[in-house]
């Protein structure tokens, strides 16, 4: 038996339909005042071109942006995937006191206004006497984006049979031997879902990079300072749109790949056990 | 399993036994996670710390004094400009948490009552403009807004306006709108998370005892989805306190918040002490803010009732 629900189903779909389009429209407006002719971003469109997109590759500081924010995107994101791997192996495999309370400390930059966690890790740096590159960029992108990394990967690893390991160590298998030979191909998907996820955050990660880079800039810092000149918008609007299609891309081979890790550790977790 | 166990050599079942006893399921947890542990403390916990400790002391220049004071934390709560931009950030993170809530509750309900099969694809759906850049999203409300925005060509293409109205932009209203975009898709997820926990007997339950569909939802499903609503609110509320992007982009000056400020401290105004003391301030009375939110939340829990 079905219990009436509150709102009939056909409100809440038309609530739903508004809601998309809420969500979804203001990012549409990037790609279609990128192919305008005119500089001003305004209805009715003046013309369709791509010369924005042409001035792009002719750009010397924009090149620098990107390959910086490469440089760093790869090394946040694989940093923070291996401390996110040992993290979510401990909180799902284990059990010991002050679990909660490590886990809440690790997940805490998440919830924590990002302007207060940039200038406090700006304070220590400068009294430690780390001078401001791209360094202290990563170490801070790998910082926020160890919540991230943690999140999927728990999803990956739990509901993982414990008794496939238990079975590998009793057969003779080293520690290692056994993460190496039967968990790690088991969890395979939920890492490289996490390292996407980990360099998407880090590819559009503003303040942190912001307040910590020295002279060298990444894109979101590019475009911050293209943004004072209303000249600049049909590139800065062009640039944004490669990157918004990046972006969705990786989301999307992340999500895939998060199902694929959930499901087999739990599909075939349920065969052997 | 068992018998596989009993079947492996002696040899192999004692040290297995030795690994066990040396290595303690605590021990090895502990050990697992002890790298991202002093991670977050090194790179969050200890300048936490230090922040807290400048603002207790004072800037000459170059130098710091490291005599305690509490002047950072007088002028923090009684020079206008900082009481007001302080008020204004509580207000608008406020304020964009109520909207959230209220605009993704009915979406997180239709989801988890009325999503089928089709439940991961809506979530994955709703959350896909939230990886975008943040940077990005809030430069295209200023496209929406502006003077020759989208809204403003839009209205004067349809005849409703004769000129471009400038009320839309640099103001409160436009940062609100942005971050209630912005956070849209955080304040889903936990809403929906405590909805599937709904014991959907129970809404059963209330029908079959004569409960309209109405009153169901709100003696039941809403009363049992509290915890979803309470983390929903703080997981907008606290992080939208310190934005620095939105009010720099579409505040103009009557949008100013207090990160705007905090960052002036630790750029051009060069007064370290009085940016760790606003941070500071600001940081007690969101935690304040959030902590009274929870108790009103659980409050109109137990009234439902």
């Amino acid at each position: 038996m079905r219990a009436r629900r509150f709102l009939p189903g056909g409100w809440l779909s038309a609530y739903a339909f508004l809601y998309i389009v809420f969500l979804y429209l203001p990012v549409i407006f990037l790609p279609i005042f990128s192919i305008n002719t005119a500089p001003t971003p305004k209805f009715p469109l003046a013309g369709y071109t791509l010369k924005w997109y042409e001035d792009l590759p002719n750009t010397p500081a924009l090149l620098d942006a990107a390959w910086n924010s490469l440089v760093v995107g790869v090394s946040a994101s694989v940093l923070a995937t291996v401390l996110g791997i040992l993290a979510a192996r401990s909180i799902t495999r284990y059990r010991y006191p002050g679990r909660r309370t490590i886990n809440g400390l690790i997940m805490a930059p998440l919830v924590l206004p990002e302007v207060i966690v940039a200038i406090s890790m700006l304070l220590v740096m400068l009294q430690l006497g780390l001078s401001l590159s791209l360094f202290t960029v990563v170490l801070g992108h790998v910082l926020v984006c160890i919540p991230y990394s943690m999140t999927v990967l728990t999803s990956g690893f739990e509901g993982f049979d414990r008794s496939l390991e238990e079975a590998s160590a009793d057969l003779g298998e080293s520690a290692f031997g056994t993460f190496r030979r039967v968990t790690l191909p088991m969890v395979a998907p939920a890492i490289i879902s996490s390292l996407l996820v980990c360099f998407t955050i880090s590819l559009d990660e503003f303040i942190i990079a912001f307040f910590l880079t020295g002279t060298e800039a990444t894109l979101p810092i590019y475009i911050w300072g293209q943004l004072r000149f209303a000249s600049k918008l049909p590139g800065v609007l062009a640039l944004g749109t490669l990157l918004l299609v990046a972006s969705f891309l990786l989301m999307t081979i992340a999500e895939i790949l998060r199902r694929r890790a959930a499901r087999r550790t739990q599909n075939e977790g349920g065969l052997y056990a | 399993m068992t018998a596989a166990v009993e079947g492996s050599p002696p040899l192999r079942m004692t040290r297995a036994r030795r690994n066990a006893l040396l290595q303690s399921e605590p021990v090895q947890g502990l050990a697992l996670i002890s790298p991202t542990f002093f991670y977050a403390l090194i790179l969050l916990v200890l300048p936490i710390l230090v922040v807290i400790a400048h603002s207790f002391w004072t800037q000459h220049y170059l130098t710091i004094d490291r005599t305690f004071t509490l002047e950072n934390y007088r002028v923090a709560l009684t020079e206008p400009i900082y009481r007001d931009l302080l008020w204004r950030s509580l207000y608008i993170s406020l304020t964009v948490s109520l909207f959230t809530v209220i605009l993704a509750y009915p979406i997180a309900y239709f989801i988890s009552f009325h999503g089928g099969r089709h439940k991961s694809l809506w979530l994955f759906l709703i959350t896909i403009p939230f990886w975008t850049s943040y940077l990005l999203r809030v430069m295209s409300w200023k496209v929406i807004l502006g003077y020759n925005g989208v809204l403003n060509s839009g209205l004067m293409g349809l005849g409703i306006i004769d000129e471009p109205s400038t009320a839309l932009l640099y103001n409160t209203s436009a940062v609100i709108i942005t971050l209630t975009h912005a956070w849209a898709a955080f304040a889903i997820l936990p809403i929906f998370v405590s909805l599937e926990k709904v014991d959907r007997t129970l809404v059963e339950a209330a029908t079959d005892l004569g409960d309209g569909p109405l009153r169901s939802f709100l003696r039941v499903t809403l009363p049992l989805s509290a915890p979803g609503v309470i983390s929903a609110a703080l997981i907008v509320m606290i992080p939208t306190v310190g934005d620095y992007v939105t009010p720099k982009l579409v505040g103009g000056k009557d949008g100013v918040m207090i990160a705007n400020a905090i960052q002036a401290q630790f750029g051009k105004a060069a007064n370290w002490p009085l940016g760790a003391a606003l941070s500071v301030t600001t940081m007690l009375i969101v935690t304040l803010m959030a902590g009274a939110t929870v108790l009103i939340i659980r409050a109109l829990q137990r009234l439902a009732r």
